[in-house]
């Protein structure tokens, strides 16, 4: 299964570099949120994984009896969903803001626009 | 304690800055009281306490053999005794030459800077401590040589300086870092005794020539030496302190600190003294075709310094003692005359010794001390010249013919800009020129006027009272050679073959002097031949012409060849280390798949690959989600509750947004070309595959134990909650949280404000 996991994390990056080396804007930020869940993915799977074990500790003990799922590695790739979410809100208020400007998402034009509209507009 | 003497001059260029925006006039004056105590207090040192010298040691970066390790032998006495004493002259000379100059501040920031640097180059213990102040210097002369940094030739002299004498230093440090990796230690005194240990290494020969690279470019020696001159675009003070006083002389004070420890062995014999040799014979004929009188003096710096290095090349008692009575005159006559040199530019406003003539009656002061100099320089007999020449004619003597022609072609060379400088600027008939820069000229200012008559003066009591100087001589020689030593001094020794040599090279010279604009002539053609400068010239410029190419290929302004650089760079060095080290290693127990979690993956992947073919934005948008609430679902499975929940809920809510922002923006369109495409892919499949070997790689690979061991022991019983991923999230790591959640609302704020912001302005400008 591991294997298999690790193929998802690799498809899932590769779709991710592909998107984010496109030229149009938009498909850029689906580049990135693909990014984040493939890295997530990779915290995740790369610790090693169990079935089920979910790591809470049962009602008449005091520490968590093995086999678990590692906690530590949870706690990190949720932080960086919420994280991840963050960022994809904000590059994409930050598209739309520099679409509404320049009215194009296509990065090379935007470029031009920025250096003062010679080239290309 | 002790140190504070060599911190002071740090803490005084602080206050330079102030005070020279207080007192603009007598800030020279107040500064200069700093370099006089230093100099009372180390001769003081100097006389009283060369036998047992004052050492200390503080300890500050051990783990690579750095501390505040300083030693005042007699050695470093010397040269710190002739550093602040120069320092105070040129200190007062300043405040004459640059008097009311707009950045008066920064000129004695950078002075009392060097000042303190030099000191602790001479001063330290430590060979790392040493490199550092050593590389302070280099840097304030940068500063110093660029002063008039709003002229081109100011600017690339001062680079050429840096460049030149910051990669020797940089050579120099891995010598260092050899020298204390073979014996064990960089304390300098205790190098003393393992310098045995240092000659029978087989690693002698590199950490010899690194380390001279270090000391030959500080001490502008063949093929290093085009720096020196080009360095005269400073102004004067800065030209007689660093250029010919100290700075320059900080090669030949390392050459003479690990003559014991290097010393001795038939590589640094024949290395120095050849290197020396040439060094000096070049700087000769480089000096008499000059007409810029600071031109002059530095070339006969240049020449001067290849002496001094040549002579501890041997390295023997009696070469020691004509380097040290050599360097010590040295510094005298020529600070005297850099100064000198300065108050004729100052006054006259030319430097040319073609158009200048006829000061002695305007400058009547100046014309002596001028003489007074000059005939040290020149070696007459009583000034301490003579001395140093005879020290030095009686050492070689004994050497080969060659090394015996280098030095006495020096010396007779020497004679001639001698006499070039006091004569034609003062004696000589003015040159009637109809644009005669001549000016109507009066005396230099008293400022002006105290170092260099003080420093001509004291050449000439040195020379009278020589006998007197020679327990001082001998505690620095001692101090060099590391052994008692027995020397005495004298003016007058006979008619011996040494002082017939003198008397003959004076002749010659006075002779020669006549033919000089001839000569000259001559010499000038020769100058125009490429020399090592121009492979420095050549290797400047490809450097810019390469770094150009390189900022135009990869600063070129396009976020996807950014990006495509990078990712090509890790993936390739991350690749290239997993096949050469074959990290790929699968653990034993592998989970068995079971058909929907290959399910769930399949659907992953497909959503993927139809994410980035997808001609809608609906489409891509919807591939996405697929794509997130099945990790959801994998998270779920593989015993992560907690994670499934929250992608699940973040995965609906970027869903909506995507979907109301895509709403009002364009439709997906394929800018890049199909080539582009076809590389791309080849880029994100090259991807792919790497992180896939990497996971499997990692799993594999377990090295230290997980840490979380340490929270599924104690989050019941420290942080009282049994699920043990809130409990890292809100008690174990809480501030990290905090901090998150402050990201999320910076990033909220961000958005509001991109949302509600009318770009009325740009919009206008772009619709233009």
């Amino acid at each position: 299964m591991e294997i298999i996991l690790a193929i998802m994390i690799g498809g899932l990056y590769a779709a991710a570099v592909y998107m984010i080396l496109r030229r149009s804007l938009v498909k850029i930020l689906i580049g990135i949120v693909l990014l984040s869940q493939a890295t997530n993915m990779l915290i995740f799977v790369s610790s090693g994984i169990t079935r089920g074990n979910s790591p809470v500790i049962k009602a008449e003990e005091t520490v968590l009896s093995q086999p678990h799922a590692d906690p530590l590695p949870q706690a990190l790739v949720l932080t960086a969903i919420v994280i991840s979410f963050g960022l994809t809100a904000f590059a994409l208020a930050l598209t739309y803001r520099a679409y509404k400007s320049v009215k194009t998402d296509d990065l090379d034009k935007l470029r031009s626009a920025a250096m003062g509209g010679e080239e290309n507009v | 304690m002790t140190s504070l003497v060599v911190f002071a001059g740090f803490f005084a260029a602080l206050f330079a800055l102030w005070l020279t925006k207080k007192w603009r006039t007598r800030a020279g004056l107040i500064l200069s009281v700093l370099p006089f105590l230093q100099v009372v207090f180390f001769l003081y040192l100097l006389f009283t306490k060369t036998a047992e010298p004052v050492r200390m040691n503080l300890p500050w970066g051990d783990i690579i053999g750095l501390s505040l390790a300083f030693n005042f032998d007699g050695l470093g006495l010397l040269f710190a005794v002739l550093i602040s004493g120069i320092g105070f002259f040129v200190c007062l000379y300043a405040s004459g030459y640059l008097k009311g100059h707009q950045d008066l501040g920064r000129f004695y920031f950078w002075l009392f800077i060097f000042m303190a640097s030099m000191l602790g180059v001479v001063l330290s213990d430590n060979l790392i401590l040493l490199f550092i102040f050593w590389e302070l210097t280099s840097l304030s002369s940068f500063f110093l040589i660029g002063f008039k940094h709003d002229e081109q030739r100011s600017r690339d002299a001062a680079l050429q300086a840096l460049l030149v004498t910051g990669l020797g230093g940089l050579a120099m440090l891995a010598g260092f870092v050899l020298i204390g990796e073979i014996s064990g230690t960089y304390v300098i005194s205790e190098l003393f005794h393992s310098g045995h240990l240092l000659r029978e290494s087989t690693l002698y020969l590199p950490a010899l020539i690194l380390v001279l690279a270090g000391a030959f470019t500080k001490s502008a020696q063949f093929p290093f030496h085009f720096w020196l001159p080009n360095a005269m675009e400073a102004p004067t003070p800065v030209s007689a302190y660093l250029h010919s006083a100290t700075m320059v002389k900080a090669g030949v004070y390392l050459l003479a600190r690990l003559l014991p420890i290097m010393g001795g062995t038939a590589e640094w014999q024949n290395i120095i003294v050849v290197v020396g040799a040439i060094t000096t014979v070049i700087g000769a004929i480089l000096a008499l075709g000059q007409t810029d009188l600071k031109r002059l003096l530095a070339y006969s710096t240049v020449s001067a310094l290849g002496t001094m290095t040549m002579l501890l090349g041997y390295g023997d008692t009696l070469a020691v003692k004509a380097c040290i009575i050599f360097i010590t005159a040295h510094a005298f006559y020529k600070g005297a005359l850099f100064m000198i040199a300065g108050s004729i530019d100052h006054e006259a406003g030319t430097r040319d010794i073609r158009f200048l003539g006829g000061l002695a009656k305007k400058m009547p002061v100046t014309a002596v001390t001028a003489a007074v100099a000059a005939l040290s320089m020149a070696g007459v007999i009583p000034f301490f010249g003579f001395v140093a020449k005879e020290v030095l004619y009686e050492r070689v003597l004994q050497a080969n013919l060659w090394v015996l022609a280098a030095v006495v072609f020096a010396a007779f060379a020497n004679v001639i800009v001698a006499i070039l400088i006091c004569i034609n600027p003062f004696w000589r008939r003015p040159v009637e020129i109809s644009d005669s820069p001549l000016k109507t000229i009066h005396e230099a200012p008293v400022a002006m006027l105290t170092g260099p008559i003080v420093l001509a003066f004291i050449g000439l009591m040195v020379g009278v009272f020589a006998s007197g100087s020679g327990e001082i001589i001998k505690a620095v020689v001692s101090a060099t050679v590391q052994q008692s030593v027995n020397i005495k001094l004298a003016l007058w020794h006979g008619l011996t073959p040494p002082f017939i040599l003198s008397l003959l090279t004076l002749i010659a010279g006075f002779g020669v002097y006549f033919l000089i604009p001839y000569l000259r002539i001559l010499l000038q053609k020769l100058y125009r031949l490429p020399g090592p400068e121009k492979i420095y010239q050549l290797s400047w410029q490809f450097t810019l012409r390469f770094a150009s190419i390189i900022i135009d290929k990869l600063q070129n302004g396009y976020l996807r060849y950014y990006l495509s650089t990078i990712i090509i760079s890790v993936i390739g060095g991350a690749g290239l280390t997993l096949l050469l080290k074959g990290g790929l290693q699968l653990p034993e127990q592998l989970l068995a798949p079971r058909f929907y979690e290959i399910g769930l993956v399949l659907i992953v992947l497909i959503a993927a690959f139809y994410a980035t073919i997808a001609k809608s934005r609906l489409a891509a948008v919807a591939s996405m989600g697929a794509i997130g609430f099945s990790i959801s679902i994998l998270y779920l499975l593989f015993g992560a509750p907690d994670l499934s929940m929250t992608q699940f809920l973040i995965e609906s809510l970027t869903v909506i947004l995507f979907v109301v922002a895509f709403y009002h923006m364009p439709r997906f369109a394929d800018f890049s070309s199909p080539h582009a495409r076809v590389r791309d892919v080849f880029i994100a499949l090259f991807t792919g595959a790497l992180m896939t070997v990497l996971v499997m790689s990692s799993l594999g690979n377990r090295i230290f134990p997980p840490i979380s061991q340490y929270y599924a022991e104690n989050a019941y019983l420290l942080g009282h909650g049994r699920n043990v991923v809130n409990v890292i999230l809100i008690d174990f790591r809480g501030i990290d949280t905090l901090g998150e959640i402050t990201v999320l609302s910076i990033a909220a704020l961000g958005v509001f404000a991109l949302l509600k912001y009318r770009n009325r302005k740009g919009s206008k400008e772009i619709s233009k």
